[in-house]
């Protein structure tokens, strides 16, 4: 295996150079795909047989409680990762992430709680998928908050390292709520191994918007990142020429 | 991989592992205080405490609505396939209340094992479609099934 490369890319200067490359493909793929997706989905999709047209907030909803869900993992994996080989590049893409995540899970949230009116006849209900969600919610601003609490850089992305392990257990908790135990929240629509329970005139803006959302939420993070790293690395040599040679 | 980090991937793991196990015990044994309702045949099997204000739920039997003619007071049937219980509300129902429908109502089991529900909500199933495709299949098969009863869902 060619170890070479994981190094090369855990290098700051490498990737400030090759996301700087990649952003403006996955900004125009992001706008093209959450356009498209919304625009189809929201005006174009023949309402549902039972909910009529509310059903149309799945489009936001979806793809943002499944990229607070993934975020989530990533951020795990890399905070998991930087503790274990002292990566700076990872602690740095772990604190831009936390709030990232923070916001679809709120996003999720809301427009689950808007849903639930009409739908269900009430806002909130504390079952087991709600409930595990905000807890996801508070986990995100726990990593925000834990990591402003430590004047060392070292110490705070130890701490939340640490932290962001032992949150993962809430992922497959998320995940399994609606079907361990009895919740008014209803299962998955689209299942790994079965076909989806949804018409295909639905599903594929659905499925457009979720990878619009996907690649939205890289690019943010991609911006936040190398913001990160300038900020962090001012000091190298390397930023400094890149700054003095833009100023 | 070097002495330290392998022990620093231990610890990480140790306290994977540890969370999990923990978690897992607990959510076992709260796993009745989780579940956000009873099903009718556990309340028919009076694990529901009788008397204290509990969450009941279930799909509305066809047939089994009754609306009084002077007031908003309704009664109905819910079943899980294991048992069937008697609802009683006085209130409006949601927008998706209707025959075959999942429910979940919050109120009181009396010493008769029916149900007085203070407030009634529906539960909605993850099958999405638009209304045509509603209505081929309602023409094929009775009212009231859900698309997992189209013809080409079946397996």
């Amino acid at each position: 295996m060619k170890w070479t490369f994981f190094h090369r890319m855990s290098s700051p200067k490498w990737f400030y150079d090759f996301s700087g490359k990649c952003l403006p493909w996955v900004g125009v793929l992001a706008l093209g795909c959450i356009a498209t997706g919304l625009t189809w989905g929201l005006l174009f999709t023949p309402p549902d047989y039972l909910q009529g047209n509310s059903y149309r907030i799945i489009f936001l909803h979806v793809p943002s409680a499944s990229l607070a869900m993934t975020v989530y993992v990533g951020l795990a994996i890399t905070a998991g990762i930087g503790y274990i080989w002292k990566i700076k590049l990872a602690d740095m893409a772990v604190s831009c992430l936390a709030p990232i995540g923070a916001s679809f899970c709120a996003l999720a949230l809301i427009t689950g709680s808007i849903w639930g009116k009409p739908t269900w006849g009430t806002w909130w209900v504390w079952d087991a998928r709600l409930t595990s969600m905000l807890i996801l919610l508070f986990l995100y601003l726990g990593l925000v908050a834990l990591r402003e609490a430590f004047d060392s850089k070292e110490t705070a992305s130890r701490a939340c390292a640490i932290l962001a392990m032992v949150g993962l257990v809430n992922i497959p908790i998320i995940k399994f709520s609606v079907d361990w135990w009895n919740t008014l929240h209803q299962g998955a629509t689209i299942k790994m191994t079965e076909r989806p329970s949804m018409a295909l005139e639905m599903l594929v803006p659905l499925l457009v918007s979720i990878a619009g959302f996907y690649l939205f939420c890289l690019f943010v993070f991609l911006l936040r990142l190398r913001a990160e790293i300038i900020s962090r690395e001012q000091r190298t040599s390397w930023v400094r020429s890149l700054l003095g040679a833009k100023s | 991989m070097k002495a330290v980090r392998k022990q620093r991937l231990m610890l990480l793991l140790f306290i994977a592992c540890g969370v999990a196990i923990a978690s897992g015990l607990a959510l076992t044994a709260l796993q009745e205080n989780i579940n956000l309702y009873f099903s009718p045949a556990q309340m028919q099997a009076g694990e529901a405490p009788a008397g204290s204000r509990i969450r009941g739920g279930g799909l509305v039997v066809p047939g089994s609505v009754k609306r009084a003619d002077d007031s908003l007071k309704v009664s109905f049937q819910i079943t899980d396939g294991g048992g069937i219980v008697t609802v009683h509300f006085d209130g409006i129902l949601p927008d998706l209340f209707r025959e075959g429908q999942g429910i979940v109502a919050t109120g009181k089991l009396d010493e008769k094992g029916e149900f007085h529900a203070d407030e009634v909500l529906a539960k909605h199933d993850e099958n999405y479609m638009p209304p045509e495709v509603q209505d081929a299949i309602d023409k094929v098969h009775k009212p009231g099934k859900t698309y997992e009863s189209a013809p080409d869902a079946e397996k």
